[in-house]
């Protein structure tokens, strides 16, 4: 099978200073990939640089492959056809990532009108109104009638990830890019966000690239993980593996900063 | 009832009245001017009485130092004010906003230039700018008024769509759309047009006030609505040495004036909270 998302020699640089160094890997369809590393290590750079929406002062070499179209140095024109298409994601802060002044029903609906275009259906208002329903269905928010006439600040954390998702969803990527979707949450609302996007992309089939600084979270969702440190790849491998049999120093101390954390938890909570 | 709904109708409740307050003084002056179309007291043109009459019965706000009445005066000011101000507006911000946005998306060096000379646009004297209109055109109208006015207040617009529309730009939101294929023209019709218009009306709002008052002065020079166009301004530079004998002819186009400006303000700032319903809560 063809890769869906091909990163070769990946090097993103600002001025002088490398942000992410010769980083290669690969994503077929239907496969989930999970990015870790500390903050800063350049996760998100990686993220952007897929779906070629880095700032022009941002330097890019080396070859990414999406879908079959090089994204690396392509028109906006071309890659505009590509994102949401081939590539959608889901951010780290739903407050920030939506537009305040838009009510969520029409946020939603915005995707889901292209999407329904470009297919070459009909995107009347009926077939648009029920793709929203659906969605909001899908992502498993309440409420639908009051969701779809708020503004953004109106509903909870949580639920606006869930609006996030709902949009991703729309766009019917064959990869989800996930960028730290569950920092901004509390533990509890964290959990669940978890689970749906599980769910989702189960069901789904689509493919996913999982970026979190928590490989616990991590854990949950993907098959395989890259760890990523001062935009080095330092080790790769099955979920499993990697949390059993640390390699580099670098990896066996996030794996014991988690048991840690999962003791601590375990002896002064439940 | 959620926080949440309470503080949804706390601000329908107070937009209301800024609305309501902003609406009854447009709507009495756009009444009035609509109605001068058809029907004034007296002939606005020639004397009705003596000159600089007293408050009387007969004539309501008194008469001019020509016998005029004065009530008539007010209220086709009423409709130049009108013109004056929304032409002027219109005018500057369809130019103003296209520029605006199109200097935020510009590279470095093509957006310090629009910058450096807008701000001269800026610098320059709204009187030059007219005189200039005034000479390329002929002659001095209503309408060379206007569109110096709508000129200037472009430059002024466009500076200020430039530095909103860049804030917006950086914004998550747009980076989020983008991934999920908004092309640029989208991005600007949907997110960064709705999120600057609060602000933007705002200050049309302010503009306009502006824009009517500078008539006053281009008029006085002569290069505003020559006579017959009754204009509040003229009416106000006209009462000047009466002001003493016959206060109400400078008094009573000044509260006009007033009343105009606070009114679209109060307008523009009832709109804007229903445009921006964020701003609710922090108030
Ligand atoms: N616009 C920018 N220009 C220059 N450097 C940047 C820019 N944005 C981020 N950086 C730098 O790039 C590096 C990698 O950033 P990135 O956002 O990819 O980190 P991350 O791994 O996603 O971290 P986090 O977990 O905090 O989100 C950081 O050192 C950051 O300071
Ligand atoms: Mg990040």
């Amino acid at each position: 099978m063809t890769a869906l998302l091909d990163i070769r020699g990946l090097t993103i640089r600002t001025g002088d200073k490398p942000l992410v160094s010769d980083l290669s890997f690969t994503i077929r369809p239907g496969e989930r990939i999970g990015l870790i590393g500390e903050s800063g290590s350049g996760k998100s750079m990686t993220a952007m640089a897929a779906t070629g929406l880095l700032p022009p002062s941002i330097a890019v070499t080396g070859s990414i492959t999406l879908d079959g179209q090089q994204v690396v140095g392509a028109a906006d024109k071309v890659m505009n056809r590509l994102r949401g298409v081939a590539a959608a994601v889901v951010f780290q802060e739903p407050l920030t990532a939506l537009d305040p002044l838009m009510k969520i029903g029409r946020q939603i609906a915005e995707p889901v009108r292209r999407r329904l275009e470009r297919d070459g259906g009909t995107a009347s208002k009926d077939a648009i109104g029920r793709e929203v329903r659906d969605l909001i269905d899908k992502v498993a928010l309440p409420q639908p009638d009051r969701i779809i006439n708020s503004y953004p600040h109106e509903v909870s954390g949580g639920q606006r990830q869930r609006v996030a998702i709902a949009m991703a969803l729309a766009c019917r990527p064959k990869i989800l890019i996930a960028d730290e979707p569950t920092t901004a949450l509390d533990v509890t609302t964290q959990a669940e966000i978890l689970k749906l996007l599980d769910q989702l992309v189960r069901e789904t089939g689509m493919a996913l690239l999982f970026i979190s600084h928590d490989l616990p979270v991590v854990a949950q969702v993907v098959e395989r993980v890259i760890v990523l440190k001062n935009g080095f790849a330092i080790e790769e491998g099955p979920v499993g593996t990697v949390f059993d049999k640390p390699h580099h120093d670098y990896t066996k101390t996030l794996v014991e900063a988690a048991r840690l954390f999962d003791e601590a938890l375990g002896t002064t909570g439940s | 009832m959620s926080p949440v709904e309470t503080s949804v109708s706390a601000r329908k409740r107070r937009h209301s009245l800024a609305l309501t307050v902003g609406l009854v003084l447009v709507g009495i002056n756009l009444s009035v001017a609509v109605l001068t179309l058809f029907w004034t007291p007296y002939d606005p043109l020639n004397a009705s009485g003596g000159r600089l009459e007293a408050p009387s019965l007969l004539h309501w706000l008194g008469t001019d130092r020509l016998g005029r009445d004065l009530l008539t005066q007010l209220m086709i000011g009423a409709r130049t004010a009108l013109l004056v101000g929304i032409g002027a507006i219109a005018i500057g911000a369809m130019i103003g906003v296209s520029l605006g946005v199109v200097a935020a998306f510009a590279t470095r060096l093509a957006d310090d230039v629009m910058a450096a000379t807008l701000d001269i646009l800026i610098a320059f004297p709204t009187l030059l700018l007219a005189m200039l209109v005034v000479a390329a055109s002929d002659s001095a109208s209503l309408w060379t008024a206007i569109l110096a006015l709508g000129l200037a207040i472009s430059a002024i617009v466009a500076r200020l769509t430039r530095i909103l529309a860049k804030r917006v730009l950086r914004q998550d939101y747009i980076v989020a759309s983008r991934t999920s294929g908004t092309s640029w023209v989208g991005v600007v019709f949907r997110h960064v047009l709705p999120n600057i218009w609060p602000t933007l009306s705002i200050n049309f709002a302010l503009q306009f006030g502006l824009a009517v008052i500078a008539e006053a002065s281009l008029s006085y020079l002569g290069l505003g609505a020559p006579p017959p166009n009754a204009s509040w301004g003229r009416l106000l530079q006209e009462a000047q040495g009466t002001v003493y004998t016959a206060p109400i002819g400078a008094i009573a186009p000044g509260l006009a004036l007033v009343a105009l400006v606070i009114g679209m303000n109060l307008l523009a700032d009832g709109l804007r909270d229903i445009a921006d319903p964020t701003r609710g809560r922090s108030r």
